[in-house]
């Protein structure tokens, strides 16, 4: 061993100048993108908190993982054998504290993460209608093969891919899919995600505070088109998007059942659609659906005559 | 008539595209050439007699070595191509062999990551465990063999046939499932994945499944019954601990995985409904029940790889494992509390707040045992003398990457911050680090580790340093960015994004990272060819090149076939550095072992369970009748067989242990450092120069 001390072994030195270059390499590239991350960037009040919540645990994680890492490569290279100066034991004669230390140290903090996490999980729960001021505006979400249709039953209209909302007000999405596996509503700066599935309905609630355009997309694979099932989400001031609302009742393009029926059919990239409702009941449909007892029924007789 | 013979196989099966005849030579004729080749050059007798019937766990432990280790490159060429494809497709790219983005189509990409997942955590990952396993745990705990030999070979060639089973979509079919290694329902069933892709990732999981099960069983067995006399659990060494968690935990989740595999097959092939989106079927259902399984499977994989690391902190630390009763409890909590997490993977399902408040509160919970580990391994240092050898190396990156992997998963463990962090990189990237950080590394400490006990030679050290490092940069370059795009919002599995997102810097990045890693496997190769090229200057005649303390040590490398020649009394927890102390093993006399016999059964059993998986792949009826016939039938002849022991007496046994001592006792290392790179390409170009020479002067003449 004494040998490969003075030898300095080539291939750790390169190794450590690999090392200081990718790390320089990985700050440059940050530096240079650091207004797409979204999940810092966050322009909505969940995403605001989620980010928030995320900062303090990872802040408590490091307060004992720096500590511990520290004390480990100290170690490490305290007790390397060609140190002369270290004192030595070839048994464990530890403190009798070293026990209870050990185990209470990460329960200490696991209850603290724990006392963290249990009131937030209540608080930011994604079927939480958010208290703001205003009413909420209810957004029903159909993900299909592989396009999103945002149903706005009060507004009486419907889009494929885009969503516009009112800033400061809570959005109340009720997410569920239609001829469609599991897919993943997101909205990273608006806040987190949530399954859509057939006959069953999930309700997720956001708000944007922040006017822009923020894209989403299914998070959770779903086929052929996964990739490129994204959607514009457009947070404007209220003005802006009861002009939206007019401006897409007025047009020519209704959304009935043979209208949907021709939206089942699977398809890619999907463009910006906007239609008007004329059907109200079209979201209740699809959730019946796969509710219905109907069809078992059907079966059922089948299977007995 | 052809329906019924063939099924729904026909010509269009047959490899048409790049990848499909890519890969079929690459991984159905090649294989079978190099197989070849070493018939050629060694005997078939030899290899069907000494190797593929052995019930050796040694023997049978170096062959899942082997097998790994094509996979673990089978998989990490699948890495190569998805990170290909990511760097390459920002916004309008071009697109190349006929792909609208990058150069694969968005199925062709999905089928690779899917595959790459199930190789790696299958038959990577569970192979290179159990190949730990099988050679070190009777060594250990100072068995001649395992409970049960034939359960062995049976669950190894099980796996072999899942490995066949996962490839053998290249040569026919030409799809895998597309599905993301899980295959969630209702992804999976006959609705949105038609093709055979799907099946085939449920055959090559349920007899590759059905294979660990048995092993599982077999290692109990062994662990808590074939003890050498004075072990008790309480002295056991910590591996066998970890292995011993490890396949309890294999015992009480892996037929669940048969199970639902088995009602995903229904679903399929029958018409049932258990996860369909009509008639009453229930997709989460089927998400529960791959995570109750799925989850523990993670523990499985890392308990033996802490029982690695134990060993090797505290041989190359020369003091006995700190604070052992606290670390045994610790693998005993993280057992425990593996079995009831699994919600933490689906918070973003729709629970309710109370239960995705208990199941991160459990997460919470399982990291308290993990700490104690590390403070374990950090109290075992204290005081020690610290040897820096490959295996320490190791395990330093090991805590390095595990623990940002650990601490990324207690983050992902808070439901809030989950429903941003789920299906995004960031959780890619967390689990990568927890698998190859703690799974993978551990797997590279303990093979050089314990390389010299299978060779009798021990690996070449600089070369490994290099290894080490080009895993450790790699790693660095790739999954960082990996958690820094998963920040900005990127999703896992994409095959195209915007190219406004400003993620193709990153995705360059991880791919660079796949290359450097690359390059450190490639290092590995080379380092267990180096080796074998300066065997006699890296010999270890002694059997302990370490100065180890457990028993494996004890016995010469490589053991024989019966491993001890006298089972030692065990006194106390480091069983062989208290002989050491005492002056050498106990002289006792020789008595007669019952030794196995070889047997071909396993392979036959396998091999008829493959054949059924197959036809049940393609739906031919009879012959999946006869592949279940023949496993029933091989099961029944074998139950039947009695004369599957025989004696090897004490003067045999003393004839062969002093002629191996005449025969290696006189030897001396040869002087001399380990070969450098530079010197091993040396070595290969004048050999291949050699070699391309020796040709022409044939030709000449």
């Amino acid at each position: 061993m004494s040998k490969n001390r003075k030898r300095r072994s080539p291939s750790s030195i390169v190794g450590r100048i690999l090392a200081a270059l990718s790390a320089l390499a990985l700050v440059v590239t940050l530096l240079l993108q650091g207004n797409n991350i979204a999940l810092f960037n966050s322009k909505g009040m969940i995403a605001h908190e989620q980010r928030n919540l995320m900062i303090l645990t990872v802040g408590i994680l490091l307060a004992i993982a720096i500590p511990t890492l520290t004390l480990f490569f100290f170690t490490a290279w305290r007790y390397r054998e060609s140190n002369s100066n270290a004192s030595r034991a070839s048994s464990n004669h530890h403190s009798r504290l070293l026990v209870p230390v050990i185990w209470f140290t990460p329960c200490v903090v696991a209850v603290a993460l724990a006392m963290i996490m249990w009131p937030a999980a209540h608080r930011l729960d994604p079927k939480k209608s958010i208290s703001a001021d205003g009413k909420s505006l209810t957004i029903q979400v159909v993900s299909m093969r592989w396009k999103w249709l945002f149903i706005y039953p009060e507004q009486h209209i419907a889009t494929v891919n885009f969503a516009q909302i009112p800033i400061h007000t809570p959005i109340h999405f009720e997410l569920t899919a239609d001829e469609a596996p599991m897919s993943s509503f997101w909205i990273p700066n608006l806040g987190g995600q949530l399954y859509s599935m057939t006959g069953h309905m999930n309700q997720l609630n956001l708000m944007g505070d922040m006017p822009g355009d923020y894209t989403g997309s299914s998070a959770e694979i779903n086929g052929a088109g996964f990739s490129g099932m994204k959607f514009t989400t457009r947070v404007s001031s209220k003005d802006a998007f009861d002009a939206w609302v007019r401006g897409v009742s007025l047009s020519g393009n209704a959304l009935d059942t043979a209208g949907y029926d021709r939206l089942l059919k699977p398809t890619q990239n999907n463009s910006h659609t906007f239609y008007w409702l004329s059907e109200s009941d079209l979201y209740d449909k699809v959730l019946m659906k796969y509710m219905g007892h109907n069809d078992d029924m059907h079966m059922m007789n089948m299977g007995m005559h | 008539m052809r329906e019924f013979l063939l099924g729904r196989l026909n010509a269009h099966a047959l490899p048409h595209e790049w990848f499909t005849i890519g890969g079929t030579i690459g991984f159905i004729l090649l294989p079978l050439l190099a197989l070849a080749v070493l018939v050629r050059i060694k005997g078939w007798k030899w290899l069907w007699g000494e190797w593929l019937t052995s019930v050796d766990p040694k023997r049978i432990g170096i062959m899942y070595f082997i097998v790994a280790g094509f996979m673990l490159i089978r998989g990490g060429m699948d890495a190569i191509m998805i990170w290909l494809q990511q760097a390459l497709t920002a916004g309008n790219a071009h697109g190349y062999l006929g792909a609208t983005h990058g150069y694969l189509s968005a199925d062709h990409f999905q089928q690779i990551f899917t595959a790459h997942g199930n190789i790696m955590v299958f038959f990577v990952a569970m192979g290179f465990i159990f190949g730990l396993i099988n050679f070190i745990v009777p060594l250990q705990i100072g068995a001649r063999d395992l409970a049960s030999p034939f359960l062995n070979t049976l669950g190894f060639w099980l796996y072999v046939g899942g490995v066949v089973m996962v490839n053998m979509f290249f040569g026919i079919g030409g799809e895998y499932a597309a599905t993301g290694w899980l295959a969630v329902a209702p992804l999976s069933e006959t609705q949105f994945s038609p093709g055979v892709g799907v099946d085939y990732w449920i055959w090559s999981l349920q007899i590759s499944g059905i294979g660990t099960t048995i092993g599982g069983i077999n290692f109990i067995m062994t662990i808590l019954k074939m003890r050498a006399p004075g072990m008790s659990l309480w002295k056991m060494p910590m591996f066998t601990w970890g292995s011993l968690c490890s396949m309890l935990m294999v015992v009480t989740v892996f037929p669940l995985l048969t199970a639902t595999l088995f009602l995903i097959f229904f679903d399929r092939y029958l018409g049932m409904h258990f996860f369909t989106t009509n008639l009453g079927g229930n997709a989460m259902m089927y998400t529960n029940l791959i995570w109750m399984w799925g989850h523990p499977e993670v523990y499985i994989l890392i308990l033996p790889a802490f029982g690695v690391f134990s060993e090797v902190v505290a041989t190359f630390s020369r003091k006995s494992i700190a604070s052992y009763t606290s670390q045994v409890l610790g693998m005993i909590g993280v057992t425990v509390f593996a079995l009831s997490v699994w919600l933490h993977h689906f918070f973003t399902m729709g629970a309710g707040a109370d239960v995705n408040a208990f199941f991160g509160v459990m997460t919470m919970v399982i990291a308290i045992p993990t700490s104690v580990l590390v403070f374990g391994w950090i109290a075992t240092m204290y005081k020690g003398r610290i040897r820096y050898t490959v295996p320490m190396l190791w395990f330093l990156g090991f805590i390095g990457i595990f623990t940002i992997g650990g601490m990324s998963g207690v983050l992902l463990a808070v439901p809030p911050a989950d429903f941003q962090l789920h299906n995004s990189l960031f959780l890619v990237a967390h689990f990568h680090s927890t698998v190859i950080g703690g799974v993978l590394f551990g797997v590279f400490a303990g093979l050089n580790y314990w390389f010299p006990k299978f060779a009798g030679f021990r690996l070449n050290e600089r070369i490994g340093r290099s290894a080490f490092w080009c895993w450790i940069v790699g790693f660095c370059l790739s999954f960082i960015p990996m958690y820094i795009l998963g920040i900005m919002g990127a999703t896992r599995r994409l095959d195209h994004y915007d190219a406004s997102t400003g993620w193709q810097p990153f995705y360059i990045l991880m791919l660079i990272g796949g290359l450097v890693i690359a390059t450190g496997v490639a290092l590995q190769v080379i380092q267990i060819i180096a080796s074998v090229i300066q065997r006699r200057q890296l010999a270890d005649f002694t059997g302990d090149p370490w100065d180890g303390r457990t028993l494996e040590w004890a016995t010469i490398s490589p053991p024989p076939s019966y491993n001890f020649a006298v089972i030692p009394n065990v006194t106390t927890r480091d069983a062989f550095q208290e002989f050491k102390e005492r002056g050498g093993l106990p002289q006792a006399k020789y008595k007669d072992i019952r030794v196995p016999y070889n047997t071909a059964s396993g392979i036959y059993i396998a091999a008829f369970a493959f054949a059924a998986s197959f036809a049940f792949v393609w739906h031919i009826i009879w012959l999946a009748v006869a592949g279940i016939l023949g496993v029933i039938i091989c099961v029944i002849v074998r139950t039947f067989n009695d004369n599957i022991e025989y004696t090897l007496t004490a003067a045999e046994i003393e004839n062969a242990e002093r002629s191996r001592k005449k025969h290696i006792l006189p030897k001396k290392t040869e002087e001399g450092e380990d070969m450098s790179l530079w010197e091993f390409i040396k070595i290969a170009v004048t050999w291949g120069l050699g070699f391309v020479g020796l040709k022409r002067r044939v030709h000449g003449s």
